[in-house]
């Protein structure tokens, strides 16, 4: 074991680079699974939420979205006011118990997607508020019903609106991913601590932690960057025919911002 | 001929004021009424409780005869029967020209999408808005917007058109294309109902004019006799003011 701080990283790496590669991937599948799936949850409970009340509605489906808004109402204050770690022990714990440390990893893939999905319910929320209410109108004014008018038209320019939003979640459950530790995920902090504990180099270790989850997030947000710049379409749109050439085409072009 | 819509006390209370007190109201098939009124008369309101844009208060909708309000009412059919235009023309954003014209087509009415383009693009067609089928309503000036929003409702094949104010938040340039198409529109026999303050476009289009006041339709009747015989102080008053300017 070399004394020196760059000699015992390169000594970690080489004895637990697998192991951190590994801790890697569930870090990054708890990351994606959760923010993919917290972001349906937020989706569905949005829709659902904005489903219009009449007078003439029957007494079951308004006492039904009644019902439903205030066990959504619950589940988002529950998941929003305690912290994740504190969850975990007490889902795992408490909910799984006769589960085996050896399936942790799915454990911890649900509690990060209903806390995430917590969040995601209010971030879906201010995107839906976003959106013009002349946009809803517009698509009832044709027919479209509650839920065709969220899928097409409300729901695509309230994600394009929550984008960084949803991001910056993806990035929080890389990093925060680290507290299902405390339920023996083998994520990247867990297998930090593993190799911290034994070879006794705590720096060294939490150094590498660091490198991974950087490297993780930084490409996670370039990839987003990326992402918006293609929803929001292109920049140019062609005037098919003019008064001279009916089959001409005149592209037209936008200034970049 | 019967009529397509007809409304009866219709009431419609936002808070404690009522904005509509007690609206007798009908339309017959092809028929072009123009609701005129000062801002605020509830002119607006009307159509909206008529689309269920707004939910009325009290009093009975019917549309050939069948009261729109039952549980168990198909709104979805009835708005595809009877469409609206938009003051602010309401386009999906996140779709091209084309596309708002023809979302509602396979969506609602379940045409497929070989058949809905080919509507899209006759109706975009009839709007003289053809060449700029792959735009986006953000690169559309407002009557270019306002003309595929009437391109939009036309391909619902509806029976009735709800226009609200449909030229108020135009460029006055720009209102002219659009009181072309809905003047060509007139002559379809396509119902229309107009909230408009185009005096000009009442009088030469509209076979009937109603005159809104308070909440009521204080007085309705042939563009002719509305503009040059009205009975009602408060009518007169309006039409001097709207007329002078």
């Amino acid at each position: 074991m070399p004394q020196s701080f760059w000699g015992g990283v390169a000594f970690i790496a080489q004895k637990y680079g697998s192991l951190f590669l590994s801790g890697a991937a569930s870090t990054l599948l708890l990351a994606v699974v959760g923010t993919a799936a917290g972001f349906l949850i937020g989706l569905l409970i949005a829709i659902v939420r904005t489903i219009p009340v009449r007078n003439t509605d029957s007494f079951f489906k308004r006492a039904g979205l009644k019902v439903l808004r205030g066990i959504f109402i619950a589940y988002i204050e529950l998941f929003r006011s305690t912290p994740m770690m504190v969850q975990a022990v007490v889902i795992y714990y408490g909910v799984f118990p006769t589960v085996s440390a050896d399936y942790a990893l799915y454990v911890g893939m649900f509690i990060i997607s209903i806390n995430t999905g917590a969040y995601m319910a209010e971030i879906v929320r201010g995107g839906v508020l976003s959106v013009d209410k002349g946009q809803t109108e517009g698509a009832l004014s044709i027919g479209m019903t509650h839920w065709q008018t969220m899928t097409s038209v409300v729901l695509p320019q309230a994600i394009r609106n929550i984008l960084p939003s949803i991001g910056n979640e993806f990035v929080v459950n890389i990093k925060d991913s680290s507290v299902l530790s405390v339920i023996s995920v083998a994520e990247v902090f867990f297998t930090a601590k593993s190799a911290a504990g034994t070879y006794m180099r705590f720096f060294e270790s939490f150094v590498i932690a660091c490198a991974v989850y950087f490297v993780m997030t930084f490409t996670v947000t370039r990839l987003l960057l990326w992402l918006e710049r293609r929803m929001d379409g292109p920049k140019h749109y062609t005037i098919h025919g003019s008064q001279t050439v009916p089959e001409g085409e005149i592209k037209v072009r936008e200034e970049a911002e | 001929m019967g009529s397509v819509i007809e409304v009866r006390h219709l009431q419609k209370t936002f808070g404690g004021h009522q904005v509509l007190k007690d609206i007798d109201f009908s339309a017959a098939g092809g028929e072009v009424v123009c609701i005129i009124g000062a801002s605020g008369s509830g002119k607006s309101t009307l159509l909206r409780c008529i689309n269920l844009l707004e939910t009325p208060s009290g009093g009975e909708i019917l549309f050939h005869g069948e009261s729109v309000l039952t549980p168990g009412f198909s709104l979805s059919k009835y708005r595809a029967k009877v469409g609206m235009v938009f003051q602010q023309f309401n386009l999906f954003n996140n779709m091209t020209a084309l596309e708002n014209c023809i979302i509602g087509q396979v969506k609602v009415l379940g045409r497929s999408r070989e058949e809905a383009e080919k509507t899209a693009r006759m109706y975009l067609d009839k709007v003289g808005m053809e060449q700029y089928v792959s735009a986006r309503p953000h690169q559309l000036s407002g009557g270019q917007k306002q003309r595929v929003a009437i391109a939009r409702a036309l391909a619902m094949d509806p029976e009735v058109l709800l226009f609200d104010e449909p030229t108020s938040a135009l460029d006055p340039e720009m209102v002219g294309e659009v009181l072309k198409v809905m003047r060509d529109l007139a002559t379809t026999g396509l119902t229309m109902l107009v909230v408009t303050h185009e005096m000009a476009f009442a009088r030469d289009v509209a076979h009937r004019v109603c005159f809104m006041d308070g909440g009521v339709i204080l007085e309705q009747g042939a563009p002719e006799v509305i503009f040059n015989a009205p009975k009602h102080q408060r009518t007169r008053e309006f039409l001097a003011r709207i007329l002078d300017k």
